[in-house]
């Protein structure tokens, strides 16, 4: 098992060396970081003053290992358009994407499943037809046309729920501010949270009921059966952990990219998260935020699959088996 | 009964298993007919009609903000109303689908085109070109092709001045979203190409000294393209969210020529202060566009390879 997990860990280092490359090229080698730097009324001779302090002219490895040196540290530099530190700007904004992520998640999650179980168990039932078939219409729904739906119905026309931003927001120790702990912060966050989780919710609800279809068909299902084992017992006891291998690969990898769609839903709701500062920096050219946001992306993505790899160990005894002998 | 030799072509169309399958699948005929009017609309619009939504010197303010026709304030001129500048909402959608639909298929062209060689000489030659092509294939298909298009999207937008980026925008954009996609098509291609490798004809191509560029064009690609092809019909429709998505955010297409997703982002502005049909005539033409190509696809991916299902 260790062995196994020096493996991986060995490989999120390269991705993620490969996606700090990347960034770094994007920081240093797309338009002049000089210039982007300066007024307009510099001479050439400050510029290249600016360049030789900045270590611009440096060799291509030490510049690469510096910049990764300042990344381990947090520092990514100096916000073109904002004129602040990007780590200052970026740990601002975690607070509030990183909450949307988790209840939209602990949303999909819920409703993908039990969906999923129901839709799988009961495919004859009328609702479980209605689920699919709606589900049909939310895929090919994008997900900006959702929130905007969803804000004309709940915040135009009713006037339940507000359109945009956070509600009110605790300061917690750390500097970590939360949305959670207000009525007004849970009332913001309903509507985003539902049209950024509509769309994992189908792709894992459709994950497990084909699963459980699949598995309701094999031959030790039927044993159990015929053992007059309880039908409770048989569903989630034999059949649900019998599909738990490909659900949780396909949620971990929808957990994650709820962290790149959350740029959609933040921008249609003006949330004040990573995703809307990401926007205005692809938008204003702000290379530092751009590298920044695309580094700490890929470390979440690498996060999650390291979690889900690990998880394997956990829900399948083969595994555990395979390694021990 | 008729020889095969004597029959038409259109005796051979009408009799084939597909035209059956099609004419017993209403709700295909239904989204064919949509997605061909829809093509018609959008591509005839200069001959279809008189409005020019995107020339400023057009436009009237006098009739900014008309509500569609049936409405009490309607005027017939204008059938699904007007925006804030006095342009013709239905117009405005017509040029906006034809450049959905440019985006969407020449960027799908532009994955295939990509996916498909790829797919074939990794399937085809295995070994470490098909783990090098595949391995990075995995990695990019965990990120979500619309991330990806958003950073190509600002990488060009920050390497060129802003009045360059406006005139090359489209093809950027196409850039971009081709770029993003192609992994799904190296890996069906691929698994296509590495099932055809082992039968006999290959073997036969070989023994007689067939050039192995040969092998790959004449005797692979027509065996592996179909399946494909039939993903890239659904590719269509999601090419066309993502361009929508990107324009929405404001990082697409320029507002100079505007897309449906561009169209919705500046009708969403009005939303509040009334004006629904700004933004929902846009947004019901984007649903209905990409359902109907969605449920084509869907057809032809279980007529032709249910297996794929």
């Amino acid at each position: 098992m260790i062995n196994f997990i020096s493996k991986r860990l060995i490989q999120s280092l390269i991705v993620m060396l490969v996606v700090a490359l990347i960034s770094f090229f994007l920081f240093n080698f797309v338009g002049d970081p000089v210039s982007n730097m300066v007024g307009q009324e510099t001479t050439i001779k400050d510029m290249n003053a600016l360049r030789e302090r900045l270590g611009l002219n440096d060799p291509f490895l030490v510049q690469f290992g510096r910049f990764l040196g300042d990344a381990l540290h947090g520092d990514f530099g100096i916000s073109y358009r904002l004129q602040r530190p990007v780590e200052e700007l970026i740990a601002e904004r975690m607070p509030a994407t990183l909450e949307l992520v988790f209840v939209s998640a602990v949303f999909a999650v819920v409703l993908g499943i039990s969906g999923g179980l129901f839709t799988g168990l009961k495919r004859n039932h009328w609702f479980s037809k209605f689920i699919l078939t709606s589900s049909l219409v939310g895929v090919s729904l994008p997900t900006f046309i959702i929130g905007i739906l969803l804000i004309y119905i709940f915040a135009v026309k009713l006037n339940w729920l507000p359109s945009f931003g956070r509600g009110d927001v605790v300061k917690l120790a750390g500097g970590w501010s939360t949305g959670l702990l207000t009525l007004s912060g849970w009332k913001a966050i309903i509507l985003p949270a539902i049209t950024l989780a509509l769309y994992q919710m189908t792709l894992i609800l459709r994950i497990i009921r084909s699963e459980m279809l699949e598995v309701m068909r094999t031959d030790f299902i039927k044993f159990a059966r015929a053992r007059g084992l309880k039908s409770r017992d048989i569903n989630y006891g034999h059949a649900l952990k019998n599909t738990l291998i490909p659900v949780i690969t396909v949620t971990g990898l929808q957990v994650g990219s709820l962290i790149a769609f959350s740029i959609i839903t933040e921008t249609v709701f003006q949330w004040p998260g990573m995703g809307s500062l990401f926007i205005q920096a692809v938008q204003f050219a702000d290379v530092p935020v751009m590298s920044a946001y695309l580094v700490l992306v890929a470390f979440f993505f690498v996060l999650i699959n390291l979690i889900v790899d690990l998880l394997y160990f956990v829900v399948d005894p083969r595994l555990r088996a395979e390694i021990k002998g | 009964m008729k020889s095969t030799h004597s029959m038409t072509w259109w005796d051979r169309f009408r009799d084939h298993d597909i035209t059956y399958s099609f004419c017993h699948s209403p709700v295909t005929m239904l989204a064919a007919i949509v997605t061909l009017l829809m093509v018609l609309a959008a591509f005839g619009a200069p001959l279809l009609t008189s409005y020019t939504p995107f020339e400023p010197g057009s436009l009237s303010l006098m009739d900014a903000f008309l509500p569609p026709a049936w409405e009490p304030e309607g005027v017939s001129q204008h059938l699904l109303g007007t925006d804030g500048q006095g342009r013709d909402i239905l117009a405005a959608i017509m040029y906006g689908t034809q450049v959905s639909l440019t985006v969407g298929m020449l960027s799908v062209l532009l994955s295939v085109a990509i996916g498909i060689p790829l797919g074939i000489i990794a399937g085809y030659f295995g070994g470490w070109v098909d783990t090098a092509i595949m391995r990075f294939a995995d990695i990019q298909l965990t990120i979500p092709p619309i991330l990806i298009a958003l950073m190509i999207d600002g990488i060009t937008r920050t390497s060129l001045s802003s009045e360059v980026h406006e005139v090359i925008a489209i093809p950027v954009l196409i850039v971009s979203i081709g770029l993003a996609s192609w992994p799904q098509y190296a890996r069906i291609t691929r698994s296509g190409a590495m099932v055809e490798r082992r039968k006999d004809y290959i073997a036969a191509a070989k023994l007689i000294q067939t050039p192995t560029a040969l092998v790959l064009l004449r005797h692979i690609f027509p065996n592996v393209v179909g399946p494909t092809l039939i993903v890239a019909t659904i590719g269509v429709a999601v090419a066309i969210i993502i361009e929508a998505t990107l324009s929405f955010l404001g990082v697409g297409v320029p507002p100079t020529t505007p897309s449906l997703g561009t169209l919705i982002r500046i009708g969403n502005n009005f939303l509040f202060s009334g004006e629904w049909w700004i933004t929902f005539f846009p947004a019901l033409t984007l649903v209905v566009l990409v359902l109907s190509v969605n449920l084509i696809g869907d057809w032809l991916r279980d007529t032709f390879n249910p297996k794929l299902r």
